[in-house]
């Protein structure tokens, strides 16, 4: 248990090193110098950056923590050049499977629990862009017990009273939670603008410290328990041309079968 | 100081009944308005595919659900259904839901528990998954249960559809949590079967550490995007909110279709969030969807390319739309639309 008389928040974000949005994937891809943040990591790190320019000094720290293979270090370089104070690395090794959502939350909710001052919130993406998953950030609540805030929009927290108002994207509309702290968010893509590191900034973050862990220091097993029997090619789509005017266009609406509906 | 315990051997539950059972899965159903969504009605398509005994479990507040059981018990393809009524449930939350699937499910005859990839859902079943220890799968497009040997593989797309990954879920894992990608399973529909209906005790969670305050729901009289068989979308090239509106309704009118729109023109405010297309919005696959405006990234491609027929309408001749559209048009769509409009009324 923390005390309750410091009411300052510890900020942690998890960020994943990707294959950059705008690469077309070929399967089998040769990633060579084409991984970036995932976006949606991004956006949770500006969050928590924002976080500290609105509360200033309330935001004791934020820390950020990826899990991957030895090049994953930039990206937490990336998530300290914007604003972060300090990275947590928990290295696995290039020829280790892909670690499956499970794991990853196992493994955050361990490092989540060697923090000295605990941790209040938690902001991850909604999903990551390479296996579209999106179950990270509740496994790890569900692993904690503590609330969770998904796809979130909208982010307004409390540090006094511990809670927060979060807006949630939702099938249909929005939605408006109230929850306590410690919390996890995901973020949604219309919660920020996530910002360009400077170059001074790129410049300090080089000099902020990372802590370097393995899975066996967290004791935790990042061994996917589903199998990967294997990964092929989507079925081809193939355009079927142009049509030259929009009688060529109804025509071809009426040989599908589409017509107007009696309005 | 807790410290997860490292598995070194797959951990073996004790079943209480002979493993020769066939399937049995748990169908989160959701409901809205007095119906059951249609994306549940698609994962209870994939339960039914696992071959076995198919369950259902329906949440909510008193009020809500007794339009919605008797529909439920209609449904093709399921032998059982569960209620479970508190004020608790009127807004389903995870954090108050969870509890009960944990019970209904710990030391359970469930083999598989099934969803629509609902934002709900999304946020239910992993949180639920992690506390029983069990990897979850998620946006399925195809199912296949093996009864001899436990094991049920999956396709699933990931890196936005650009890849197809098949992935198998073995014995070990004892509880196979799958979420249900609703264009890839037909709807299932109602026969004059009717299910068994029970009603099971709901799990209060006293103080609990969310709660909701509102929902806004964004009203429209179309048919819903994500089952819509026609969808008419609108991209950046629209301008704005009051341009995109004039140049679409007519066309979605006349054409019965629903409206969409690409990531660019909802960051811009000409649309709903909620009419998103792509790889972080709504997945469709109508009879026919038309771009109009819409260059075809890769992030929109996701959302729509399992569509039949694709017709795009584009000024630049080299947008990758036309790599996937059946018929293309390179136009103004201020002037292809309102023809498009004239003649189709003819």
């Amino acid at each position: 248990m923390r005390p309750s008389a410091a009411r300052l928040l510890n900020i942690l974000v998890p960020v994943k090193r990707t294959i950059d949005y705008a690469v077309k994937i070929r399967v089998n891809p040769d990633q060579k110098g084409v991984d970036l943040n995932n976006p949606f990591d991004e956006i949770a790190v500006e969050e928590a950056v924002r976080l500290r320019e609105k509360l200033k000094d309330q935001v004791k720290s934020i820390k950020v923590v990826t899990i991957g293979p030895p090049k994953s270090i930039d990206t937490l370089r990336t998530a300290l050049a914007m604003g972060a104070d300090s990275g947590v690395h928990v290295e696995i090794p290039d020829s280790a499977p892909s670690p499956e959502p499970l794991g990853i939350a196992k493994a955050l909710r361990a490092v989540i629990e060697r923090q000295k001052e605990g941790v209040d919130l938690v902001i991850l993406g909604k999903q990551a862009i390479d296996d579209d998953s999106s179950q990270t950030g509740q496994m790890l609540a569900g692993l904690l017990d503590w609330p969770q805030a998904t796809f979130a929009s909208k982010l307004v927290v409390d540090a006094a009273k511990k809670e927060a108002n979060v807006t949630r994207e939702i099938d249909g509309g929005l939605e408006e939670l109230k929850c306590r702290l410690p919390l996890i968010v995901t973020t949604d893509l219309r919660l920020n603008e996530p910002r360009y590191a400077s170059l001074p900034n790129i410049m300090k973050a080089k000099k902020k410290p990372i802590e370097k862990l393995s899975a066996s220091d967290l004791g935790v097993d990042l061994t996917p328990r589903v199998e990967t029997l294997k990964v092929t090619e989507p079925p081809k789509r193939v355009g079927g041309g142009k049509v030259e005017n929009v009688d060529e266009l109804i025509a071809k609406l009426k040989e599908a079968g589409i017509t107007a509906v009696k309005a | 100081m807790l410290r997860a315990r490292v598995q070194t051997l797959p951990k073996v539950f004790a079943r209480t009944y002979a493993s020769a059972t066939g399937p049995h899965a748990l169908v989160f159903l959701e409901h809205r308005d007095g119906a059951i969504d249609s994306g549940s009605l698609s994962a209870l398509t994939a339960a039914k595919q696992l071959g076995g005994e198919v369950t259902g479990v329906l949440v909510g507040g008193p009020e809500q659900l007794k339009d919605v059981i008797p529909q439920a018990q209609k449904l093709d393809g399921l032998n059982t259904l569960l209620h479970a009524s508190a004020a608790q449930y009127a807004a389903p939350i995870p954090e108050t839901i969870s509890p009960l699937l944990e019970s209904l499910l710990s030391g359970s005859k469930y083999t598989h528990v099934v969803s629509a990839h609902s934002s709900s859902a999304k946020s239910l079943l992993p949180r639920v998954a992690a506390k029983l220890d069990v990897p979850a799968i998620s946006d399925v497009t195809s199912v296949d249960h093996d009864s001899s040997s436990n094991a049920t593989t999956f396709t699933r797309p990931i890196y936005a559809g650009n890849a197809i990954a098949t992935v198998r879920a073995s014995s070990n894992i004892p509880i196979k949590f799958f979420t249900v990608r609703s264009t890839a399973f037909k709807a299932a529909e109602a026969s004059s079967a009717e299910a068994k209906a029970s009603a099971i005790d709901a799990v209060e969670v006293t103080d609990p550490p969310t709660v909701h305050i509102k929902t806004e729901i964004t009203k429209s009289d179309r048919p819903d995007l994500g089952v819509a068989s026609r969808v008419v979308s609108g991209g950046r090239a629209l301008k704005n909110a009051e341009t995109f509106k004039a140049t679409l309704e007519p066309l979605a009118d006349v054409l019965g279709a629903a409206i969409g729109a690409s990531r660019a023109a909802v960051d811009a405010g000409y649309a709903d969030n909620s009419l998103q297309v792509g790889q972080t919005g709504k997945v469709v696959a109508p009879e026919l969807y038309m771009a109009l405006g819409i260059s075809g990234a890769i992030q929109h491609l996701a959302g729509m390319k399992d569509s039949k027929l694709i017709v795009a309408v584009n000024k630049d001749p080299d947008a990758p739309i036309f790599q996937v559209a059946d018929a293309g048009l390179v136009a103004d769509l201020y002037d292809v639309v309102p023809e498009l409009v004239e003649k189709l009324k003819q």
